[in-house]
């Protein structure tokens, strides 16, 4: 029943060059001599000239970048206490509203969640800016990498840290040997997964920014507002070929992981 | 001992981050707006003791919620909203349906690759989706000049800052989410099943009708929640791809907030959004639990 009809062929087809279609042509138009970003005018490369020298992107990016890098590890430390939390610890009082408070988030409207945080910032007089942003980023990003640490978690077979408990590990050498490597791949992605939602944040993070502290995508929201620039499809590619790259090598990486591990268990398996 | 350290740390995190914020905003939507600093009253005043917090609870009511069903702007922004994330749900399972059932139709050494070049667009900034289409389908934009290249049209037709351009973007923007469930149901789907029902008399298409469609439910269930959910609340695909005639909530909460400073409406706005959300939410999390059983 397996095989490709013309129908399937062209859905697959059609359904690429709709998802690919937009970000070629902003990538091709990033090279365009005009001003104007609908004509033509000779290939140039002066508009990623103009984005590397401009100082409001650079420092945004910057901002952005230690935002993401510390709110997405606290993010992995907090996610994956939770997802022990809520797959192996049993029952405790408020663990209702715990595995509550984990799902809510994933669901919640981002302007609900920058409106609410906001408020609470305010409201106990903390000065907005690069620290805010952390503990908002931090907040709902966590609670995705106990979704995708926890689900790891079920899947793998528990006797196996009871027999590191039984040998005369202690609870916390029996999580170190043993499940942490287990769960690792889980953690890792967890983490990248938290990392590029920091990154790609507009909303929450206008909403707890402040005047002091510009992220990437708040330059860049506010300068598309007023249409279309050739230094922004620079920007654009610029930033779409790093997520390329770092998918795609990422991708490679645990593939050649998966592969040594199956060699790994083929020669233990050989007598 | 070390298991409370365990799981105190995320649980107060997650109490003081966000179901303290949540409360905030509750309050606050039954408070008044005032001309200071923060913008609304009354304020919590610990120092007054007892008598500060039972002032405190005795001014607080409702005038906000009752003000959002008196002017019809946000019954409308409600409405259409629903509206907007209702048919672009649909839009999305149209478009995302044929190439689920492609995907997993597909030789087997091909799945991964295509599997990929679905999630690639979802790992790239959501901004720079959204932003590649104002180039596309302003007056000026690609698709004009290809149209009016080849003779389809003689005037450019407005596309951009319509709700035509919104559905596109946000049918652009989730697809992900709709084949990526589809496509894990049909790819159990067994293939057996299909033969039996054409060997018993049943065309393709019918077979397509009375057993893969049915096997997929699970699927097409949570790829529309996936989609209708967020959407529901969506700002940045109505504010940049929308026009004046586009009204969702997310954006009308983001201006009373934003442009009119109007934290208690804001915050009685948002509420009722929350409140709407449950419904799908608690359905959504109903059909997840009835696949698990399905499955195990």
């Amino acid at each position: 029943m397996r095989r490709l009809t013309w129908f399937n062929t062209t859905s697959l087809t059609l359904g690429f060059v709709f998802l690919y279609l937009p970000m070629v042509i902003l990538i091709i138009f990033s090279f365009n001599e005009s001003k104007l970003v609908t004509v033509w005018a000779g290939f140039s490369t002066k508009w990623y000239g103009e984005v590397i020298r401009n100082e409001a992107f650079l420092s945004a990016a910057w901002v952005t970048l230690r935002v993401a890098v510390v709110s997405s590890t606290i993010a992995t430390v907090l996610g994956t206490m939770a997802a022990y939390v809520l797959v192996r610890a049993g029952r405790f009082k408020g663990r209702t509203l715990f595995s509550g408070m984990i799902y809510a988030p994933l669901v919640m409207p981002e302007v609900i969640t920058g409106l609410s945080l906001l408020l609470l910032f305010i409201g106990i007089g903390l000065d907005r800016g690069i620290f805010t942003i952390i503990l908002a980023h931090t907040t709902f990003s966590m609670c995705y990498v106990s979704v995708v640490v926890s689900s790891r978690l079920v899947s793998f077979d528990q006797s196996l840290e009871e027999a590191a408990l039984d040998l005369g590990c202690t609870p916390m050498e029996s999580f170190r040997l043993v499940t942490l490597p287990i769960i690792a791949p889980a953690v890792i992605s967890g983490w990248l997964l938290a990392f590029t939602l920091s990154l790609d944040d507009l909303v929450i993070a206008s909403f707890t920014a402040g005047p002091s502290a510009t992220t990437l995508p708040i330059k860049i929201w506010s300068s598309i507002r007023l249409g279309v620039s050739p230094e922004i499809n620079a920007l654009s590619t610029l930033m779409i070929g790093v997520v390329t790259v770092g998918v795609i090598t990422a991708s490679i990486i645990s593939k050649r992981a998966t592969l040594r591990q199956q060699a790994e268990e083929r020669a233990a398996d050989q007598p | 001992m070390r298991r409370a350290v365990l799981i105190l740390v995320p649980y107060l995190w997650l109490l003081a981050l966000f179901l303290v914020p949540f409360l905030i905003v509750l309050k606050i939507s039954l408070s008044d707006t005032a001309i200071a600093i923060p913008p609304y009253t009354p304020t919590l005043d610990f120092s007054a003791g007892w008598q500060g917090i039972r002032e405190f609870f005795s001014e607080l009511d409702f005038e906000n919620f009752i003000f959002l069903t008196e002017d019809d702007l946000y019954w409308k922004a409600y409405l259409s909203s629903l509206k907007i994330a209702v048919v672009a749900t649909f839009l999305t399972l149209l478009v995302g349906y044929p190439m689920a059932y492609g995907m997993a139709n597909a030789a087997e050494h091909w799945r991964p690759t295509l599997m990929m070049l679905i999630i690639l667009p979802f790992w790239t900034s959501f901004l720079i989706r959204v932003y590649s289409w104002m180039g596309i389908l302003s007056t000026e934009g690609y698709l004009n000049q290809f149209l009016m290249g080849i003779g389809v049209i003689s005037e450019p037709l407005v596309i951009l800052n319509t709700n035509i351009a919104v559905y596109i973007g946000i049918v652009y923007t989730y697809l992900p989410f709709m084949i990526l469930p589809i496509y894990s149901a049909l790819e159990r789907l067994d293939g057996s099943l299909l033969e039996a029902a054409e060997d018993l008399g049943c065309s393709r298409l019918s077979a397509f009708w009375l057993v893969t469609i049915p096997l997929s439910k699970g699927g097409i269930i949570a790829g529309c929640f996936l989609v209708f959910i967020p959407t529901l609340g969506e700002f940045v695909i109505p504010s940049l791809l929308g026009g004046s005639e586009t009204l969702m909530i997310g954006k009308v909460l983001w201006e009373e907030f934003f442009n009119n400073r109007d934290w208690p409406v804001a915050s009685a706005v948002a509420v009722i959004l929350l409140l709407i959300l449950i419904i799908p939410i608690v359905l959504f999390q109903r059909n997840e639990q009835k696949q698990r059983e399905a499955e195990g």
